[in-house]
């Protein structure tokens, strides 16, 4: 299996998705210059965390102009896998292959400790191999964490069990203490309405060997594996 | 002379060192070369204050492959590996504007790392504040803005860039309101054969200028980072540079990546007195010649003068040095990040800088005259002064009798100095590349190089309080300290950085105190092995003649051997029944020179209101000694823990083990303990003598150890057992301390994020 990382100028995230994807997955993983529009023929994408573009006008927001981006929003129309964690959530929000936007933090601070999330949602290529209600213990490491969208929107991610990921208690419970950034109904994480593009704030790449104090991240890339090898090529 | 008494003031430049210019040129400068003159002289560039001094340093040792002189120290760490690493100060500029002043100090204690070839893994910062309890209203809100910009700064440059910050220190004192400390270090790895240098070889090879354009920011940081503050301070929020890390990350990247073509014969960041300084060491370095045309700088702001492009600090900036005929592979690099790269100038045969504006040459200077020529000072060296009385209160013995243990417990765990930090490093980005083994909140931080099993602890430690008391064994101290918190994790110390934070050296006393300082750094140095391989000296932390305690900061680098599949030993209790041993190598002392000692501990100041006597005691070779027993100790597998007794004694100690949050493991369980030790309540539980290390361990262990200290000729004491939810300590027999794990947290972990966001206790 080939996974492309998508390097922006300011992605500081993208050499942990790649080891991850690669040294720890053992899967073919390359970097997608961003201002190239060519995919290389991989198999899913990671847009990883970072700060693409310095943040400047907002996260995410210049990232939508780039190359790679028109791409991918086909890449994503076939049903082909895409992930976003941290800055790659936002820029997946602001370039419309997921709904909602994010905030800055309830706190107004940028915020690094590792969390509680629970897996609210296992019909996705990043988290079939989880146990529905399965409670991964992933860092967070964002200032603008905070989701938000619209009634209408949040009522049918609710309906159609789009919201993958909330914070929670180490004992799964979804309370206002566990929530750490003021994210609406503790939202960590969703899809699309096609289920093949997830978005995340907490980072699962930090959380995929133990000797980092967590591997319950690396159910993220080991689902990715069980759905490529499961889908037609 | 053309200029004037006051431009010259302006200028930091006395009358005898107006006359030595004259003489370096044989002629006398104009205003361009006058402004290059004062950068250059500057106490910040050319530390004519210290440098005779400093030479005392040991800088020599196996494993160190570059010593002091060039942009950072590098130590060999094995396979072919090399680690760059440094301290800089940025504290006067963190006054002036804190937020953009602690970037920037991030932002160039990084390109320091990166400017020898070297990929940034690790940050660390050594932060000290004004007590934000005390002064009026308005020196409390100052106070508090200077720790939220600061932190602010340091946290917006690093996360950004991208850089995992993993330790450091935050202390307060009041001595520090008007002179924060801002001490940044940064970390880097790089192969041997992939090691740069700032050296302009190869007559008529290009000097390339990359990153940011040249603005009007910063010009005279260097100069005003040379004096002290007076109330006019704070018009010079001009001279304050701005940073953008996001233009520094694509720097680092563009940088490394040039670097791979083989087309870079020389690279130096422009720091402090940016191109003037970039640009006469690199030349000097290779005892070469630089001429530069400033026509061809990339430019910021229209109508810049010569004068402000020499001296400008506009951030993340860099000067190459390219063989000629391949400058295209390396503008190609540059293009691709979106960075400016152009030709400004060329390597000569002169040993001259040369500069070229609008057609006109307007600075002809030997490179010498800059820099080996600069004023070196024996500044009058006094007495030491001590303000505090050597002997105890003579009442010390009724104000300990009937004490109430828990409460003075609970007080200090919740002061500033002794709370949990933790509000300050979740605001950083402590795992980005996935490498740290161990993050702040432990002893060192502890960062994995991928594809070896070899990691590297660093930890920084000063103590401001100490060295007031006795510079040079406040200076021991803290390199002790540095040392043990890297040996804790198991490491072997390797090589040091020193950042030496002082006064005013035109007063003798304060001489006195840098003197006292680099002798005591001179011995522990020495006897721990841990050679100097760079660092900086900040002089002038005086705001209207209210100088700091002196404060040298230590950073120490350690080497540890990863065996396959067990965890960094980290100061945290893991299970219960485990046996809990205090290993010491602490030095005997009689009871009146305990009470002594006792004097300089956070305890005397927070809850007696006093300070008095001396440091703690040091013993240099049995501290040695400890270092190898953990070492040992730790390869054997035989700890679960270790977390050695600092500030707040014995008794703080046991609660961070308790309670310590490593960030990784924030929630798992925590852990009592019942404890039963000798001696005097005080002295045992709140005494700060060094040397010491809490262990825990299985208890088919406590043998082994106890005979491993043997060997090293320490003292192993069992001191009791973890278990429950309680932690107990019993002194001779009677009941001490007797707290709730959660009563414990309720003092320690919210205090600091209560008193700088006044979120009602």
């Amino acid at each position: 299996m080939k996974i492309g990382v998508v390097v922006f100028p300011g992605s500081n995230c993208d050499h942990d998705a790649l080891h991850a994807a690669g040294a720890l997955a053992g899967q073919e993983a390359v970097a997608l210059w961003h201002d190239s529009s060519d995919l290389q023929g991989v198999d899913a994408v990671v847009i990883p965390g970072g700060f693409s573009f310095g943040d400047y006008l907002r996260t995410g927001a210049i990232a939508r102009f780039s190359p790679v981006v028109d791409s991918l929003k086909r890449f994503a129309a076939q049903g082909n896998p895409v992930l976003g964690i941290c800055n790659g959530f936002q820029i997946l929000c602001e370039c419309g292959l997921l709904p909602g936007a994010l905030m800055r933090n309830a706190g107004l601070r940028y915020i690094c400790k590792p969390v509680h999330i629970r897996v609210d949602s296992t019909d996705t290529p990043f988290t079939q191999a989880a146990v529905p209600g399965q409670i991964l213990r992933v860092p967070i490491a964002h200032g603008e964490g905070n989701y938000t969208a619209d009634a209408a929107t949040l009522a049918e991610l609710e309906r159609d069990h789009r919201i993958v990921f909330r914070y929670c208690t180490p004992t799964g419970a979804i309370t206002a203490e566990a929530n750490p950034n003021g994210s609406v109904a503790n939202i960590a994480g969703i899809c699309n309405a096609g289920r093949n593009v997830v978005g995340l704030m907490p980072h699962p790449e930090r959380a995929s060997e133990a000797m980092l104090g967590s591997a319950d991240g690396f159910v993220v890339f080991r689902s990715l594996i069980e759905a490529l090898a499961a889908s037609p090529r | 002379m053309p200029f004037p008494p006051d431009v010259l003031a302006r200028h930091g430049v006395t009358a005898e060192e107006f006359a030595k210019i004259v003489q370096l040129l044989g002629r006398e400068p104009n205003l361009t070369e006058l402004g290059i003159f004062s950068v250059m002289w500057s106490e910040h560039c050319s530390y004519k204050s210290s440098r005779v001094h400093l030479k005392n340093l040991p800088t020599e040792g196996p494993r160190v492959l570059q010593g002091p002189g060039e942009n950072a120290g590098i130590i060999d760490i094995g396979d072919g590996w090399a680690c760059a690493f440094k301290i800089e100060s940025h504290n006067h500029p963190s006054y002036v504007e804190p937020f953009q002043g602690a970037a920037t100090g991030v932002g160039g204690i990084l390109r320091d790392i990166f400017t020898m070839g070297a990929r940034p893994i690790a940050i660390m910062d050594s932060l000290r504040f004004g007590d934000p309890h005390q002064g009026t209203e308005r020196e409390r809100a100052r106070t508090h803005a200077v720790i939220q910009g600061v932190v602010g700064g340091v946290a917006h440059y690093g996360n950004c860039f991208g850089v995992a910050n993993v330790g450091g220190e935050t202390r307060f004192d009041p001595c520090y309101a008007g002179n924060p400390l801002v001490n940044a270090f940064a970390l880097g790895i790089a192969r041997h054969d992939g090691l740069f240098f700032g050296k302009a070889t190869g007559l008529g090879n290009p000097v390339i200028y990359v990153g940011s354009k040249t603005g009007r920011d910063g010009i005279h940081g260097a100069t005003m980072a040379s004096e002290e503050f007076s109330e006019a301070s704070e018009a010079k929020r001009p001279n304050v540079q701005v940073g953008d890390p996001f233009l520094e990350k694509l720097l680092l990247e563009a940088c490394l990546e040039a670097m791979q073509t083989g087309a870079i014969v020389g690279i130096q960041d422009m720091g402090a007195a940016g191109l003037t300084c970039s640009s006469c060491e690199m030349g000097g370095r290779a005892a070469t010649g630089i001429d530069l045309d400033l026509d061809a700088v990339p430019q910021r702001e229209t109508g810049m003068t010569a004068y402000e492009m020499m001296l400008s600090e506009s951030q993340e900036r860099m000067l190459l040095v390219a063989e000629r005929g391949r400058e295209e592979e390396v503008f190609a690099v540059f293009r691709k990040w979106g960075l400016d790269a152009v030709t400004v100038g060329a390597v000569t045969d002169t040993s001259r800088l040369r500069v070229t504006h609008c057609g006109s040459l307007v600075a002809d200077i030997p490179n010498s005259a800059l820099t080996d020529e600069a004023p070196i000072y024996r500044r009058p060296v006094g007495e030491l002064k001590r303000i505090e009385p050597l002997q105890p209160p003579v009442d010390l013995t009724d104000r300990l009798a009937g004490r109430d243990w828990n409460a003075d417990l609970l007080a200090l765990l919740a002061s500033p100095n002794l709370a949990s930090k933790h509000w300050v490093y979740e605001q950083y980005d402590t795992m980005v590349r996935t490498n740290t083994l161990e993050a702040p909140g432990g002893d060192a931080g502890v960062v994995r190089i991928k594809g070896t099993n070899k990691a590297l602890a660093m930890a920084l430690d000063g103590n401001g309080r100490y060295c007031r008391l006795e510079p040079r064994e406040g200076a021991r101290l803290a390199v002790a300290e540095a040392a043990r918190n890297v040996a804790c994790v198991g490491a072997v110390p390797a090589a040091a950085t020193n950042c030496l934070n002082f006064g005013n050296p035109e007063k003798p006393e304060i001489m006195a105190q840098l003197v006292a300082a680099i002798a005591g750094i001179r011995e522990a140095c020495t006897v721990l092995e841990t050679p100097i391989t760079g660092g900086n000296v900040s002089l002038y932390n005086e705001t209207l003649g209210q100088g700091i305690d002196p404060t040298p900061v230590l950073g120490v680098v350690g080497i540890l051997e990863l065996a396959p599949g067990v965890p960094v030993v980290s100061s945290r209790w893991k299970a219960a029944g485990r046996p809990i041993l205090l290993v010491s190598g602490a030095p005997q002392l009689s009871l009146e020179e305990a009470a002594q000692r006792f004097g300089s501990s956070e305890f005397a100041t927070t809850m007696l209101g006093q300070c008095w006597g001396l440091p703690p005691a040091l013993d240099l070779a049995r501290e040695k000694a400890l270092h190898q027993f953990l070492a040992a100790a730790v390869a054997q597998g035989w700890l679960e823990s270790a977390h050695d007794v600092s500030e707040g004694g014995l008794a703080v100690c046991l609660v961070e083990c308790a309670l310590s949050r490593a960030i990784q493991a924030a929630d798992d369980p925590a852990f009592g303990a019942q404890i039963e030790v000798a001696q005097g309540p005080a002295v045992t539980l709140f005494d700060e003598t060094a040397s010491r290390v809490v262990l825990s361990c299985l208890p088919e262990q406590v043998a082994a150890l106890s005979a491993l200290g043997r060997q090293y000729n320490l003292e192993v004491m069992r001191l009791g057992e973890t278990g429950g939810e309680r932690l107990t300590v019993r002194v001779n027999g009677a009941t001490a301390l007797d707290l709730s794990l959660t009563a414990l947290d309720a003092a320690w972990s919210p205090a600091l994020e209560q008193q700088l966001e006044g979120v009602p206790v």
